[in-house]
């Protein structure tokens, strides 16, 4: 696209055509302390210069790290063949593209995706994505309270704080929508506080397994307990465990969302991330984004298309049931490529040396005086540690001698400052375990 | 031929009375402006809807347009032939592809309504 400037004079035309003077008029409604102080910008950089200027402020970033950081995102190995796969140009973007069902490709590829997120949630239709997996719940809060037409949602206390922070930042603006949270506490769902909570009004409950602090649930009861009071459930869940863990569909949950940096997306600093939305059949025309599905053209031939669109924007205008309008569809590639790459086994092999590992590292950890795994259930990748001393103050030290030990959980909870939350991928060898070991051993 | 046995809207819904519940669907017209119609989600049964509420929601390959209650009355019936056949609507739409009925409706609305031939002038037949 080209850059066609205005001159002064056009300008002048054009602001008098809207009965303004001056182009600051135009900025009229923001309050002075917002408006910029100055636009004296640092004089303008050769190539080369700003490449060394970037390089320097990337190089405060520490990426050598020895990481046991968890808490939703993970570090796990992403085979080439990914990159390789998803960079080829015929792939290569980021959206939906218009006109989809031009490209025939890229709409199968997401045909293909959203079977095997359905695959692995054992849900009956998944959309094209959504944007990471805290958007995703409240996409699939929406959903329930849309498909319940009551106004509550109950969150447990085990679903990610990053993600609760999202919904209620998304719902500050709609009054009508009304939300309880259990208060967190490391464990399983607390049955009791969630039972008195649910009410009539109630449209959803909310569930993580495994939850943030690593333990992981069966939570058929719940469901249950819940579709006797015509309660839809959401269980947030981590994509790897569900190789090992009875899947959402299993315990007959309504949508089942999450995060799918894990399968073959980069940490990086919070984005871009994937996330994935699935349902039971008859929610389909509440879901949120852009649906995928196969057909026959008029030959006969299998080809992909968009479908059920009369639920978007485009089509519903201001009554459509979401303002998502595309996809991710690049991470969404990317964890089609490494789904398939994997296989069922490969990645039921894998979800069983990340728990292998982190019961290797649970039974290490016990043996240091003065901390406490906490372990009333059990784990998957990821568990707490109750530390003798503040954990903000241990990661800090550990930090200095190349380990990230885990999250420090009082960052989300202040009266869990000791607490730290330790997470175990294949990517962590046995030695690096037993590094870590002796490390806090020497700091506590 | 626009059926003389009931009332019409200026949004195109038709109501047919029938003792004390009615029927009410969409016309010829409306269906054919649409286009093929892929899915009806009606309001749910019991529901209380007054005059000019919306009592379904009807999804064509080209639009997805909200239907109206003509007069107030409660969902007592919704038609679940359409469902899974909701063509029925395109080529019968005043019959099979009726949408719901009502009860406790308020009959005084009607007179306001459209008769067959005030509703031919209207859409220019």
């Amino acid at each position: 696209m080209s850059y066609i400037s205005n001159t002064a004079n056009q300008s002048q035309e054009m602001l008098a055509a809207c009965g303004l003077s001056a182009m600051e008029d135009l900025f009229q409604d923001i309050p002075a302390r917002l408006k910029p102080q100055s636009f004296n910008l640092p004089e303008a950089m050769s190539e080369l210069e700003v490449h060394r200027h970037l390089k320097r402020m990337a190089g405060k970033n520490a990426t050598n790290l020895t990481c046991f950081l968890g808490g939703g995102y993970y570090e796990h190995f992403i085979p080439a063949a990914v990159d390789a796969a998803t960079m080829r140009s015929e792939f290569y973007t980021a959206y939906t593209p218009y006109q989809p069902e031009i490209s025939q490709g890229t709409l199968q590829a997401v045909y293909e995706y959203q079977t095997q997120v359905c695959r692995l949630t054992s849900m009956d239709v998944s959309n094209a994505s959504l944007y990471d997996g805290s958007t995703a719940l409240y996409e699939a809060c929406q959903m329930a309270l849309n498909a319940t037409g009551r106004a509550r949602i109950i969150v447990d206390g085990g679903v990610n704080p990053i993600y609760c922070k999202i919904l209620e930042s998304y719902m500050a603006n709609h009054a009508e929508i009304k939300l309880t949270k259990i208060p967190a506490a490391p464990g399983q769902a607390q049955r009791d506080k969630i039972k008195a909570a649910l009410c009539d009004e109630t449209a959803v409950l909310v569930l993580q397994n495994p939850n943030f602090f690593g333990t992981v649930d069966d939570h058929s009861d719940l469901v249950e307990k819940c579709h006797k009071r015509s309660v839809l459930v959401i269980q947030l869940v981590y994509p790897i465990a569900m190789a090992l863990l009875k899947t959402p569909g299993e315990l007959g949950v309504d949508i089942a969302i999450g995060e799918g940096q894990s399968l073959g997306i980069p940490l990086s600093f919070g984005g871009p991330y994937l996330g994935f939305l699935a349902a039971t059949k008859n929610l389909v025309r509440k879901m949120p984004g852009r649906l995928v599905g196969r057909t026959v053209d008029r030959n006969g031939k299998e080809c992909f298309v968009l479908t059920l669109q009369a639920r978007e924007q485009h089509i519903r205008r201001d009554k459509a049931i979401s303002n998502i309008c595309t996809n991710q569809a690049l991470c969404a590639l990317r964890a089609h490529v490494y789904m398939s790459l994997m296989g069922r086994e490969g990645l039921r092999e894998l979800a069983g040396i990340c728990h292998a590992r982190a019961e290797f590292a649970k039974e290490r950890f016990k043996q240091i005086p003065g901390v406490l795994v906490l372990e009333n259930a059990p784990t998957f990748n990821e568990f707490t540690l109750q530390l003798p001393k503040k954990a903000d103050a241990v990661v800090g030290e550990l930090v200095q001698r190349g380990i990230v030990p885990g999250l420090p959980l009082g960052r989300f909870y202040p009266e869990m400052e000791n607490y730290l939350l330790v997470a175990v991928t294949e990517m962590r060898t046995k030695a690096e375990i037993c590094k870590l070991a002796e490390s806090l051993e020497s700091v506590l | 031929m626009t059926p003389n046995d009931r009332k019409y809207t200026k949004t195109h819904e038709w109501i047919m009375v029938d003792g004390d519940t009615a029927t009410v669907g969409i016309s010829d017209h409306a269906q054919d402006a649409l286009g093929d119609i892929t899915f009806v989600d009606p309001a749910t049964v019991g529901k209380e809807l007054k005059q000019g509420e919306e009592c379904a929601v009807i999804e064509s390959v080209k639009a997805a347009s909200e239907i109206y209650a003509p007069i107030d009355g409660k969902v007592a019936e919704i038609n679940t032939e359409i469902d899974s056949a909701p063509e029925l609507v395109n080529h019968e739409p005043y019959g099979l592809g009726w949408i719901l009925k009502l009860s406790n409706i308020n009959q005084s609305q009607l007179d306001a309504l459209l008769d067959a031939a005030a509703y031919d002038a209207l859409t220019g037949k």
